[in-house]
């Protein structure tokens, strides 16, 4: 079954309004942290639901709040990360778009947990039409006395800016995110210093997705012990997907994490199985940078268990057979897919976002893109694939941030499950679909 | 103090210093290429990925092994830490991995390039890179720039070490971007070509790596191997007038900071000190300039016969 806590009330008309949202019971979560909690207590809620960064990585939410330093005395930053434009992933923004206030609860909740005075929401260049949502969403709650001076009544106040970006996936990383918040190019930095020593202007900070942020407020309302028992094992609570592909029904979907992948691409209430009726081929589990799985290999794990949309589940096998749920970009590609023109497509998209700081992804982005041209034109040779390979394990791990993996990754787990498919394209020496065997005419 | 192990050799350095200069310190085999960190720029490092170390063991209290190589410039060491630089073949490996991302895009125009002979790309490949190129595909191209009537920009060339933007950095607080667009197409930007004007701008030449940024007035003078280095000083008001001039019979072809043996200047010339002394009677010669035995500028000069590390030059002797 499907399970709403993040999505709650999605259905209602007008609940992206102040008065809707409120009136369906928004905004108590902000007055029962501010008037009956301490910071720590709110803190605490957090660790113990088990939430974990739903921004790709993973981490403990309540750990990564427990390293802010405590001893600078410098003000303290949180920072809203809603760059999301990792090819696969939408759900930010379609949450962001429905339910404002959803977000804007949370990071209230979340400041008053940290200590923080000001919070930026970092966007999206290309999500200009919900900058404007958001900043009638911050006003409505200002006029309200939620956003400001005293909230809810309580000597803790908050500002909250929206700051769009000019469109760099790279920005999506927080150190980037942090520069180009300073107004500068949109680098990564080196680490450590890690933000929450040096963040924004040199002052401790924390970068959270806005998912995870967004699922404060609940876990605030139902307690952590409560959302902890939601999902499986280390992988609590529930998570949005945005399914996309050749299925029936894409979307943003909440699933209460543990639901088994293959419930998830084929029950009705979600994916509704593969569009056109055909068979399923490959699926990219958690955004653009995950390693692709076959068929197989998606639905149940190397040793025979079905497959569950976890984050220990998906990642079952590690990199030989496994994925992982990374920002929950679940793309799903059917047998007529080619796997050399998804994988060539990917890269571009890297190569073209490499921030281009380090050698090897600055350079290796580009050869692989270049290489993967040939080979799905009909120029590739044999000897294409091994270097590939090389090229990507040469990237692999020797960079300034994870982009550089994000970009060996996808082109690693495509030889490794589909050489074949490869090694058809240099024979066939035209662009070829490895099932049905026919030209394509792109 | 704090002490570890690079490629099984003991240093106690200080808190707060990194790999590389742990290893700097040991000096010799174990000191990791290092193409963009400059430790008079600050801020400079991690983006070449040339200095990757293994390290095998944290620290004292923390005996496991990092997951993933680490750049030693930019990575602290700590007390107990165990580092594999030459001894590692994990490190080898990627090193040519690297030295073949850097190459990708190189032209490859040594023949007609300046800076060959006192290239740092030239030694990183010859001593860390294959010998062959893997690649088949085109490389990048930039039409050539001038910055000034002084400065001339190859980003052809250019390794993005951010040296030369760093450089300027310090020159001057104002902040203009020193680098434009991203990826395989970024390139050195106008940050670099407003800081024409400032007096040390002609450094930005001396800590380029490669031959991206050259000498103007000493473009295709004459290969660096044919004339003598040499120290020399003069009473300038801007900096402190310590130079290096490159002689030819009684003529000077260019001058030139200081570097040490890490190939970093030394002090920080003034344009004055660069571009306008060129006659022998401006300068107080001290006397031959070291080079390291494995330039080729040592080339054609008598060589040691035991290990001499560095000679002279001219003579031929140990300094
Ligand atoms: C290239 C790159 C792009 C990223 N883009 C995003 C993004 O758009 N949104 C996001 O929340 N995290 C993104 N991340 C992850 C962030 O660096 C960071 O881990 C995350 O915002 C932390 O939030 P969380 O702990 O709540 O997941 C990106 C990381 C990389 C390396
Ligand atoms: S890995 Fe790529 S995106 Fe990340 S710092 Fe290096 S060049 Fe930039
Ligand atoms: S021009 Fe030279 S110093 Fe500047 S970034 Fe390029 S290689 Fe480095
Ligand atoms: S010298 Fe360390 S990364 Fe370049």
């Amino acid at each position: 079954m499907g399970r709403a806590i993040l999505l709650n009330g999605i259905e209602i008309p007008g609940i992206r309004n102040f008065t809707t949202y409120r009136s369906h019971g928004g905004y108590s979560a902000v007055e029962k942290a501010l008037r009956e909690m301490t910071p720590a207590q709110v803190a605490a809620e957090v660790t113990r639901s088990g939430l974990r960064g739903r921004g790709g990585a993973g981490f403990p939410t309540g750990l990564k709040w427990s390293f802010l330093d405590k001893k600078s005395d410098k003000p303290r930053y949180l920072i809203c990360n809603a760059d999301e434009s990792e090819p696969g992933t939408f759900k930010d923004r379609f949450l962001m778009e429905h339910l404002p206030h959803r977000l804007i609860e949370g990071l209230i909740i979340a400041s008053y947990a940290l200590g923080v005075k000001t919070c930026y929401i970092y966007i999206r260049g290309e999500f200009k039409y919900l900058v404007g949502i958001l900043e009638k969403a911050i006003g409505e709650a200002h006029r309200y006395g939620f956003v400001g001076e005293n909230i809810a009544q309580t000597p803790f106040s908050l500002e909250i800016y929206v700051h769009p970006g000019a469109g760099a996936y790279i920005c999506g990383e927080e150190t980037a995110l942090l520069e180009s918040l300073e107004g500068k190019r949109g680098n990564p930095r080196i680490k450590p210093p890690f933000p929450a020593f040096k963040g924004l202007y040199g002052c401790p900070t924390v970068v959270n997705n806005v998912e995870t942020i967004a699922t404060v407020g609940p876990i605030i309302t139902m307690g952590g012990e409560a959302y902890a028992a939601i999902g499986k094992g280390k992988s609590t609570g529930t998570k949005l997907i945005s399914a996309c592909g050749n299925i029936k029904k894409p979307g943003v979907y909440e699933i209460e994490l543990g639901l088994p992948v293959e419930e998830f691409i084929f029950g009705e209430e979600y994916c509704g199985g593969i569009a056109g009726n055909k068979s399923l081929k490959a699926v990219i589990p958690g955004g653009s940078s995950v390693p692709i799985l076959p068929a197989d290999l998606i639905l149940n794990t190397a040793s025979g268990t079905p497959r569950l949309m976890s984050y220990e589940s998906l990642a079952e096998g590690e990199f030989t057979s496994g994925s992982m749920l990374g920002s929950g970009g679940f793309i799903v590609l059917n047998e007529e897919a080619c796997i050399v023109r998804n994988t060539w497509n990917l890269t571009r998209f890297y190569h073209h976002e490499s921030c281009g700081q380090c050698s090897p992804c600055r350079e290796g982005t580009g050869w692989m893109e270049k290489i993967l041209y040939r080979l799905e034109h009909g120029e590739g040779k044999m000897s294409d694939i091994d270097l590939l390979e090389r090229i990507s394990k040469n990237i692999e791990g020797n960079t300034i941030c994870p982009l550089g993996d994000a970009a060996a990754w996808p082109v690693a787990s495509a030889i490794r499950h589909f050489r074949d498919e490869f090694e058809a394209h240099v024979r066939e020496g035209k662009t070829f679909h490895a099932t049905v065997g026919k030209e394509t005419t792109n | 103090m704090i002490r570890l192990t690079i490629d099984n050799i003991a240093v106690t350095v200080e808190e707060g210093t990194t790999i590389l200069q742990a290893a700097r310190k040991i000096g010799g085999k174990v000191v990791p290429p290092a193409m963009c960190y400059y430790s008079k720029l600050k801020g400079s490092g991690g983006k070449c990925r040339t200095c990757l170390v293994k390290v095998v063991q944290s620290s004292a209290k923390d005996p496991r092994p990092m997951p993933k190589l680490v750049a030693s410039c930019s990575t602290p060491a700590q007390d107990g830490m165990v580092v594999q630089n030459i001894t590692s073949p994990e490190v080898v490996e990627a090193r040519k991995g690297i030295v073949e991302f850097l190459l990708l895009n190189h032209p490859l125009d040594c023949p007609v390039c300046d800076q060959a002979g006192e290239c740092d790309l030239q030694d990183l490949s010859y001593g860390h890179g294959t010998e062959i190129t893997a690649t088949e595909e085109y490389r990048r191209e930039f039409p050539v720039t001038d910055i000034g009537d002084l400065i001339q920009l190859h980003m052809n060339r250019c390794i993005l070490c951010y040296r030369c933007v760093y450089t300027a950095e310090q020159l001057t607080d104002q902040r203009v971007h020193g680098v434009l667009y991203r990826g395989d197409t970024a390139e050195i930007g106008t940050f670099i070509a407003q800081n024409i004007d400032n007096d040390f701008s002609g450094n930005m030449i001396d800590v380029c790596p490669v031959g991206a940024l050259t000498d103007k007035t000493f473009r295709f003078k004459s290969r660096v191997w044919f004339l003598r280095p040499m120290d020399a000083y003069r009473d300038c008001r801007v900096c402190k007038g310590k130079a290096v001039i490159w002689m030819a019979g009684d003529e000077i072809y260019r001058v030139t900071a200081r570097k040490d043996r890490f190939g970093e200047v030394e002090d920080f010339i003034c344009n004055e000190c660069r571009f306008d002394h060129k006659h022998p009677e401006d300068w107080v010669v001290e006397g031959p300039r070291s080079i390291k035995r494995e330039s080729v500028i040592s080339a054609n000069h008598y060589l040691q016969k035991e290990d001499p590390g560095v000679i002279d030059p001219i003579k031929g002797t140990i300094t």
